[in-house]
């Protein structure tokens, strides 16, 4: 078989290019009017937060109630407590930290990180779960998923980068005050949590994460390289072991790093089924950008060996783990939902009756589970490319507004908001990501030729 | 032929015979009624020329049933009929009737889908299934055809299931 290879154009370039400098102009734009309509606006909102917190106190009377009675919450500590907790900026100056458009950088800066993070770090997941299962099907586009790994190293700078920068802005249990005894902000709940909640561990565990998920990347690349030069099975066991082991390391780190990068924006709020919540949005995510990848190369000719079945079987993993994240998001609101604990319902009522988010919460689910599994229920919509891409890019957004959802709220309080802004760095950092993953994608070979289970893959027939 | 004899079956050692037998009978313009493996042969739906099964659709339309049955149900019951203040919610609080709708839609799509094979399988209480030799259960493969929906003669369709590879063909009367 002659030696297919993705070739990574000038003109590909070019239009990425292109894409690059309207997200710059894009953001540069959102970044005027953020910064400029501050003073405007801060009369309507004043005016707008006013009604949210007589909601939020409403809605949560008895969460007020409920913290008062603890008669080691000192008072000036639960002031401050419940206004963070409504979303009041004001009145506090060490709280006061930046102006809200760079924390609205920061912000969507994170969201974005977050977000590829996942792409690159599931695109590792799934060749180990096509070598641990010993997946026939997949065979000819393992390459794809890896091609996307790529980017962990350059991701892994950005997350500490982001952090060291922007941490007091989007990491509330960052500041020092939290933990000090003396100081009229001491909270005991944040102090509670210092053991793991704290910057040198916090920093720690980052580095950690990327450099082992990285270098096992780099092993796997490596044994599936050699493995096109010199062929045999003894590569694919090796892959086999190395991917078991990653997939051990992967089952405790994507929840725990989910809990680090995520969970501990909203510090106050805990949910079990977090970990598992951000593994699903990042699995759906990943699966639909491999399937969309996948369907354009076929489209520009590439990958010729992947056929019809193969398309279908991708459509079902993207209809399926739809429903996975779905039943995911379902599990953790309905237990919420149902035990109405004031400690847990605040994060949903931050989101579902808020003025800013409550449409990107309904949103959210309109995009990520009913068009998903609407349109793909049919058995011929998951053979046609047409139906492939709209549906596969369709998830991409959802699930992007899924991180917007989970990240925001808690950083930007009711200041959120939607614009240029983020759609320009959104656009900048899927320019940044394609870049790095077609440039990588077009230094393998497109076929990993002496795959064992490529006979297996070119003859893949599913009913 | 003997009386009341209405079906000719031949039978087919391997599976690689039933196949091209199977192409080869229906060029030469025979209708084959059903063919008898005793295990999936893969391609068999697509040289008999089958369709594809539409008891996907019956699965939505059952599961469909069953979500509005179950919401139908609870707003009934939980809402009108009996309302009760349960956990604080309202008394239609859609959120926690999700899992029984959830549960009532598998559980109809599943009862509906086994039920649909059992009509088009003619399972059915004291009914007699059509088992035209005993080893297509063991270790042979039956190909029968309908005398009804042929014009050929017995002869004519014995000669042609002998020569497109029949180990044996017999007659059965149902």
């Amino acid at each position: 078989m002659a030696e297919e290879k993705f070739e990574f154009t000038s003109k590909a370039k070019r239009t990425l290019s292109i894409v690059a400098i309207v997200g710059v102009v894009l953001l540069g734009l959102g970044t005027y009017f953020a910064s400029n309509s501050g003073h405007h606006e801060g009369g309507e909102h004043a005016e707008e937060m006013h009604d949210g917190a007589i909601m939020a106190q409403d809605a949560e009377g008895a969460h007020v109630t409920e913290d008062a009675d603890q008669d080691h919450f000192e008072g000036p500590a639960h002031a401050e407590e419940a206004h963070a907790e409504d979303g009041h900026g004001e009145g506090h100056g060490e709280h006061a930290g930046n102006p809200s458009w760079l924390k609205r950088i920061y912000a969507s800066l994170w969201i974005n990180n977050m977000y590829f993070v996942g792409l690159a770090l599931l695109g590792v997941f799934f060749v180990a779960i096509q070598y641990v299962s010993q997946a026939g099907w997949s065979a000819a586009l393992i390459r794809i998923p890896m091609s996307f790994s790529s980017w962990l190293p350059i991701g892994g700078v950005l997350t500490l980068i982001i952090f060291l920068v922007g941490g007091h802005d989007i990491f509330h249990w960052t500041h020092e005050y939290l933990y000090d005894t003396s100081s009229p902000m001491y909270d005991p709940i944040i102090a509670g949590k210092e053991g793991y909640l704290n910057t040198p561990f916090f920093i720690g565990r980052m580095v950690v994460y990327f450099v082992v998920w990285y270098l096992m990347f780099r092993w796997i690349r490596s044994k599936s390289l050699e493995e096109d030069m010199n062929g045999g099975t003894a590569y694919f066991k090796k892959l086999r072991n190395i991917s078991a082991g990653f997939i051990v390391f992967f089952a405790v780190t994507s929840s725990t790093s989910a809990w680090d990068w995520i969970l501990s924006i909203d510090t106050h709020w805990f949910s079990t089924m977090f970990g598992w919540y951000v593994f699903a949005s990042w699995w759906v995510t990943a699966l639909a950008a491999i399937t969309l990848v996948t369907v354009l190369l076929k489209e520009a000719g590439y990958l010729k060996v992947v056929n019809t079945g193969v398309l279908h079987d991708l459509g079902k993993f993207v209809f399926a783990f739809s429903i996975f994240w779905t039943y995911i998001w379902f599990s953790q609101f309905m237990l919420i939902y149902y035990s109405n604990i004031p400690e847990e319902t605040v994060y949903f009522i931050e989101r579902m009756t808020s003025d800013h988010y409550s449409i990107v919460f309904f949103v959210n689910l309109i995009l990520n589970f009913f068009f998903p599994f609407l349109v793909f229920m049919p058995r011929d919509s998951k053979r046609h490319t047409v139906f492939l891409k709209i549906v596969t890019i369709v998830v991409l957004i959802g699930h992007w507004f899924d991180f917007y959802l989970m990240v925001t709220p808690g950083v930007m309080k009711e200041d959120g908001g939607f614009g240029f802004l983020e759609i320009g760095m959104a656009m900048l950092f899927g320019v940044a990501f394609l870049f790095v993953a077609l440039r990588s994608l077009a230094k393998l070979p497109l076929v990993a030729k002496n795959h064992p289970m490529l006979e297996e893959a070119k003859h893949h027939h599913v009913f | 032929m003997e009386s009341g004899k209405n079906y000719v079956y031949g039978v087919f050692d391997q599976e690689e015979a039933l196949l091209s037998a199977v192409q080869k009978v229906r060029e030469s313009d025979v209708k084959i009624d059903e063919c008898y493996t005793p295990y999936p042969v893969h391609g068999l739906d697509d040289a008999l020329g089958y369709k594809r099964s539409r008891i996907s659709v019956a699965a939505f339309m059952f599961g469909l049933t069953g979500t509005i049955l179950a919401f139908t149900m609870m707003i009934y019951m939980m809402g009108i009929d009996w309302p009760m203040i349960i956990g604080g919610k309202d008394h239609i609080a859609i959120p926690s009737f999700v899992p029984v709708g959830f549960e009532v839609t598998v559980l109809l799509a599943a009862f509906g889908m086994v039920g649909t094979f059992f009509v088009i399988s003619n399972l059915k209480p004291y009914g007699k299934p059509k088992t035209f030799d005993i080893r297509s259960t063991d270790d042979k493969h039956i190909m029968a055809i309908d005398l009804a929906n042929n014009k050929k003669s017995v002869a004519e369709l014995n000669e042609i299931l002998k020569s497109s590879g029949a180990s044996e063909v017999n007659e059965k009367k149902f």
